[in-house]
């Protein structure tokens, strides 16, 4: 046993770098630190704070889903993780860098730009995205003045996805409902003198392609004080469909239809319009034009017949994408997110080979689809991945590597996260309020304590 | 422990079978959920109960024998169904483990773990 022990430490710590503090990291983090006994693992993050879109996507009144903030933590705990908050891939350190200080580095910062119409008057003001409107509710640094005009009855929201339904029901639940969730103060403000009435979700396919989950739907039909309302023509033919789909497809249509049949029954002051077959056209003060589209082989095909909608304030919600923000990585531009093979970075997309040490998890990777668990298996997947590459010596391990160097860098440690999240705990105590989050990064910063 | 964990009236024990044939041998209390077990005891099944009981994963998500599965007194609320949904490797005898309650006559079920979770195969 005396010789082991000089195997082992001649064997150096292997270090391992993951770029970006949400669910895809936390998990690979999870999943290494349990794999690895002779590794430390460094997360290093953009904001002061972590959790990604769990803390600025989820919606604020689903605080269960944020429950995985619970095993996060655990793993932010483990005595061989280090995590450097206000440390930006790209603006404070190169991936070179990383590179050379670790033996592996994972990327999984996320993808936080989104996808455009391509229409021409896009760039007006009546028309926001949706993703910006999640993070200005949300709280995330820099959003907080988008000031979105709420002074219009109608709002339309292009896409039908659960995002799109989110920023929906944020925009028709009662307002009681959300003042006990971390949305933000000045949201609410906003959101109390609101005029919205109704809110259509437009999207381009049919009934049998909703992009909303059965969950979200359900969701909206038991708000308190809005009418839910269907075209009938949108579901001609779809009964005789039913028995052709998969369970939760079925299920799903199987609720559309029921709630279309029992529609009118009530009337709430509100209304929330999904509206199927519409491809947006163009954009016009108080409207939007519609191409009325039809369904050939599940691919929506514009006719020439269109549709305006009158619509006050537009929300584009048609998906997120990734953004390069290191020219050392191989990015696909086209699909924004990186070329990858289950989570191993590619160095010729072409001819396959992979880049050796360079990995990917998350909707960097996989493009922004899927829920919070489908993140989890991809991360857990890259996260073996990496194991495997370490223990089978694909991965040289033999030279130590020394990880970052954060000395008079302004990086905000887990214990500085810790006092932000006492703090904001404390705030929210005050309103009923799980936490109120501060927006302001030399206000994290300070509070943090660096 | 097994043996002096059947001595008392109240413990439940369960079996989880992983997809590679695996099992884990353990138990509970009547009353907790199998979400319990698997937290009580520190069950090792990455990503298990992510929403801590709240239905809003289908992380918990466990394969039943029919028989077991009719068995079961409550059957799935559209809330659970909904999840369910979402599931990998969905069944007809599927159910979410952090809605089934242990019962004395559930002494010595077998609950099978679905294989995408735990064996981490990408999405
Ligand atoms: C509006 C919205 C609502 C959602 N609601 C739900 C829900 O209810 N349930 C559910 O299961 N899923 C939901 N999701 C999906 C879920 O949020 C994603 O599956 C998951 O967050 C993806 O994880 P990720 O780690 O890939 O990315 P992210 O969560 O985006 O994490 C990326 C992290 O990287 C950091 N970062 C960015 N750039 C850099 C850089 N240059 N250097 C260092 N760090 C950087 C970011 O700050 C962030 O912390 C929702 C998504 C959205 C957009
Ligand atoms: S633990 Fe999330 S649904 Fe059971």
């Amino acid at each position: 046993s005396a010789r082991l022990q000089v195997i082992r430490s001649a064997t150096p710590t292997k270090r391992i770098c993951i770029v970006g503090a949400g669910p895809a990291g936390f998990y690979a983090a999870q999943l290494i630190l349990k794999q690895l006994d002779d590794c430390v693992v460094d997360v290093v993050e953009k904001l002061p704070v972590p959790f990604g879109l769990v803390r600025f996507g989820v919606a604020p009144d689903h605080p269960e889903v944020k429950n995985v903030i619970n095993t996060f933590t655990k793993t932010a705990e483990h005595p061989r993780l280090r995590f450097f908050g206000n440390l930006s891939l790209g603006t404070d350190v190169s991936l070179q860098e990383l590179r050379d200080r670790y033996h592996a580095v994972l990327l999984t910062y996320g993808a936080d730009q989104d996808r455009q119409l391509e229409l021409e008057n896009e760039q007006q003001g009546n028309v926001i995205s949706a993703r910006k409107f999640v993070a200005w509710y949300n709280g995330l640094p820099g959003a907080e003045n988008l000031a979105p005009d709420l002074s219009g009855r109608d709002v339309t929201i292009v896409g039908q996805g659960n995002v799109a339904v989110d920023v929906a029901r944020m925009l028709l639940s009662p307002l009681d409902a959300l003042k006990t969730t971390d949305t933000t103060e000045y949201a609410l403000e906003a959101l109390s003198r609101s005029q919205v009435e109704r809110v259509h979700l437009v999207g381009r396919r049919g009934p049998l392609q909703a992009a909303f989950t059965i969950k979200e739907l359900r969701e909206m039909l038991k708000l308190p004080n809005v009418d839910t309302r269907w075209r009938n023509d949108d579901f001609s033919g779809i009964d005789t469909q039913l028995e052709k789909l998969q369970r939760p497809r079925k299920r799903l249509t199987e609720l559309m239809l029921k709630s279309l049949k029992e529609q009118g029954r009530s009337s709430g002051p509100k209304q929330f319009l999904p509206i199927f077959l519409r491809a947006p056209k163009a954009i016009s003060p108080g409207e939007m034009e519609f191409s009325v589209t039809e369904l050939q082989h599940d691919a929506a095909v514009a006719t020439s017949s269109t549709e305006r909608l009158s619509s006050h304030l537009i929300l584009r919600s048609i998906g997120y994408k990734s953004s390069c923000v290191d020219a050392g990585i191989n990015f696909d531009n086209q699909r924004g997110r990186v070329h990858n093979i289950d989570g191993r970075v590619l160095r010729d997309d072409a001819a396959g080979t992979v880049d050796p040490g360079l990995y990917v998890a998350g909707w960097l990777g996989t493009g922004p689809t899927g829920v919070i668990v489908t993140t989890m298996g991809g991360a857990f997947a890259a996260a073996k991945n990496i194991c495997d590459d370490i223990t089978t010596n694909v991965l040289d391990t033999s030279s130590a590597k020394p990880g970052y160097d954060a000395d008079g860098k302004r990086v905000v440690t887990w214990d500085g996260w810790r006092r932000i999240n006492d703090f904001e705990s404390e705030a929210g105590k005050a309103k009923g309020k799980p936490r109120e989050k501060i927006v302001n990064i030399e206000d994290m910063l300070r509070i943090a304590g660096v | 422990s097994a043996g002096l964990a059947l001595k008392t009236k109240d413990v439940v024990n369960i079996t989880f079978v992983r997809a590679n044939g695996d099992k884990i041998k353990t138990s509970g209390k009547v009353g907790d959920s199998l979400l319990d077990v698997v937290v009580n005891n520190s069950v090792d099944l990455d990503g298990f109960g992510a929403c801590e009981g709240t239905l809003t994963c289908s992380t918990c998500h466990l394969i039943f024998k029919t028989s077991d599965f009719e068995k079961l007194p409550d059957k799935p609320g559209d809330e659970e169904l909904d999840m369910l949904d979402l599931a990998y490797e969905l069944t007809d005898t599927s159910r979410l483990g952090c809605q089934i309650t242990l019962s004395k006559d559930m002494e010595g079920l077998e609950v099978h773990v679905p294989s995408t979770i735990n064996d981490a195969r990408a999405a």
